[in-house]
């Protein structure tokens, strides 16, 4: 069977499988406006926390803004998707929230990811609310405080191609040689310099690609939940999103799924109750790092695989995967 | 002329109490290299129990004051010993990681308890109302009192860190831990004792801000927390002296930032200043460019 053929068969269908089970359950009317709001949610919890993880799970670099870039692509989208209507407007809007996004991590990266330490947690929490009070600021474009209606365009199959086009496209960039040198970075800093990795490179690389799904996400929360405001995207905001990261895994991109998919259906459960909501959420943060430091999946990953797995267990798929490390090493040496 | 006057005392005041809250970041900084997200929250504490000394006890504001400061000094120590403690040998991200859960905790467990509003301190005695006109200034003493406080407060601590025993600890623990056990300090007592003096300063400003705007909410520790790191960041984090330049001047800046443009831009502004010391001039006012060694 041809790789290409392999990886339709065992990725593909199961997620065509969960597209469609969706899809009719949303049809019978089982998924109501209720559930669907929290299955939004989840989507754009899962794009979110997956693209903070690549930033402080898979590159060591500890972000606490990324509700700035979310709201960077909320405004964005919303602004363009009103107006200019229909699809056009929607998708432009998304991608330049992600591009603007992007940008604006790129600016805040370049110069303070050359620094050691904590200092990054720092800026970007500081950029996170200066974004914030801008947007507050600009009354003739964002309508102030008061927030601003957004015209609704997600539907489930936008929710299912950008929340999987999100993971894939990360999942392959941390499979890339710059993606290996970002958790090269993470693992040793100084060591990952002396064999030649451009360390600052790597981190303003994964940094920026995180802004950019970061502001995806916000995007594709204007774009459902059809008001924002800038208080939406305040500090716990970030926290929110944080403690999804860590609970899954700082690393582990299936990690953040499972957890993006427990806390949703949590806090949905705890609606009412938003002060034990939070309680709850901090002693998950403490209660985590003092006993179990890497969180539910530490750095392993629950692949699709599993279904080819059961199939049949081949030799081939130990060679497979051992095969593009060693000429990804060639390609290294070559180039240097 | 005037205003420009008026607006300095009104800076420096709110500059005493980021520098308060600025010393403890500093010196935990210093001497485990951890941002203690929890320090804003300490604050908060402190101002809380000031308020219920007064209003529920009916003690005096100094004794209040006092009060507060034990206070924080215990809770500092019990969230060292519990929360950091286990985490000494630990990656940093899960030591910071741990701390923005504490301060979390803190914040909606005294949400739960107390409720969102805000609450007014109780009045104040006659002498903290009076106020002074020079040329057409007029001074508070409620401002006087609160930077003669801060001030008292920050030559206590000086005393302690440069000529007492435990201070000179501090100091070696800061320098190096390992060398400074070899030396036979009792590394981790050392640390609590930091938190200890920090939290203590912490739960004053507390007091000292319910006294200045009269009115305390239990999230009203997160931005001056936030504020104040900024001011430890500008003066050189890690550095006693550093704190209190870089409160002093946070606070200048943003009475100034409110008096002149808008009172919406002055958190913008300080985080500005944050990200441009960051990009210019990483290690503070006063701290040195360190080589880092392998």
């Amino acid at each position: 069977m041809p790789p290409i053929v392999r990886t339709l068969l065992t990725r593909g269908v199961p997620l065509l499988a969960l597209y469609l089970v969706v899809l009719g359950l949303i049809g019978a009317g089982i998924i109501d406006a209720y559930w669907m709001a929290t299955l939004a949610l989840i989507c754009v919890n899962i794009v979110l926390a997956v693209s903070l993880n690549l930033i402080t799970g898979f590159t060591g670099q500890f972000s606490l803004g990324h509700a700035g870039f979310m709201a960077i692509g909320a405004y964005a989208t919303a602004i363009i998707s009103n107006a200019v209507a229909g699809p056009a407007g929607f998708l432009g809007g998304l991608l330049a929230g992600g591009v603007l996004a992007a940008l604006v991590g790129f600016l805040i990266g370049l110069p303070t990811l050359r620094l050691r330490g904590d200092y990054l947690a720092i800026a970007t929490l500081g950029m996170a609310e200066i974004i914030r009070v801008v947007f507050v600021n600009l009354d003739s474009v964002t309508n102030g405080a008061a927030g601003l209606t957004v015209t609704q365009n997600m539907d489930w199959n936008w929710f299912f191609v950008l929340t999987v086009g999100s993971v894939i496209l990360i999942r392959n960039y941390l499979r890339s040689r710059q993606g290996r040198d970002a958790i090269a970075v993470r693992e040793d800093e100084i060591a990952a310099e002396s064999i030649g990795v451009d360390t600052t490179r790597a981190k303003v690389m994964s940094f920026t690609i995180g802004a950019f799904f970061g502001g995806l996400g916000g995007g594709m929360y204007a774009s459902y939940f059809y008001f924002i405001k800038p208080d939406l995207f305040g500090f716990l905001k970030s926290i929110d999103i944080l403690v999804i990261v860590v609970l899954g895994g700082l690393g582990s991109l299936s990690g953040s799924i499972i957890a993006a998919i427990l806390l949703a259906l949590i806090s949905t459960l705890l609606q009412g109750f938003t002060e034990i909501r939070m309680i709850l959420y901090a002693l998950l943060l403490v209660v985590i790092m003092i006993f179990r430091p890497e969180g539910l999946m530490g750095s392993r990953e629950l692949s699709l695989n599993v279904f080819s797995r059961l199939g049949r267990r081949r030799p081939a798929l130990a060679t497979a995967q051992a095969a593009p490390g060693a000429s990804e090493a060639q390609g290294k040496g070559d180039e240097r | 002329m005037d205003q420009l006057a008026q607006q300095l005392i009104n800076g420096l005041s709110l500059g005493s109490i980021y520098a308060l809250i600025a010393l403890g970041y500093t010196m935990v900084y210093g001497i485990i290299q951890l941002i203690n997200f929890a320090h804003g929250d300490v604050y908060m504490v402190g101002a809380y129990v000031g308020f219920a000394s007064m209003a529920i006890l009916g003690l005096g504001v100094f004794e209040s004051l006092a009060l507060a400061m034990v206070t924080c000094m215990i809770l500092g120590v019990v969230i060292e010993r519990v929360a950091y403690k286990p985490l000494r040998n630990s990656t940093r991200i899960a030591v910071l990681i741990t701390a923005i859960g504490v301060s979390l905790l803190l914040e909606y467990v005294m949400l739960y308890f107390v409720g969102a509003a805000v609450r007014s301190y109780p009045p104040l005695p006659d002498y903290f109302n009076a106020q002074f006109a020079v040329g057409g200034v007029v001074i508070s003493a409620k401002s006087l009192i609160i930077i003669g406080v801060s001030v008292a407060l920050m030559i206590g601590l000086q005393f302690i860190v440069q000529k007492t025993r435990i201070g000179k600890a501090m100091r070696a623990v800061s320098q190096d831990a390992d060398a400074a056990r070899l030396m036979g300090i009792n590394v981790d007592n050392t640390i609590s004792f930091t938190f200890a003096l920090g939290s203590a300063l912490a739960g004053a400003a507390g007091v000292l801000v319910g006294i200045y705007y009269n009115t305390i909410n239990p999230l009203m520790g997160i931005m001056p927390g936030l504020k104040a790191f900024v001011a430890a960041v500008f003066g050189g984090i890690g550095l006693i002296p550093g704190a209190l330049i870089g409160g002093y001047f946070i606070g200048v800046t943003e009475t100034l930032v409110s008096g002149y443009f808008s009172s919406l831009l002055q958190d913008a502004v300080v985080f500005a200043i944050l990200i441009l010391v960051l990009i210019f001039k990483p290690a503070g006012l006063l701290g040195k460019n360190v080589r880092e060694k392998v």
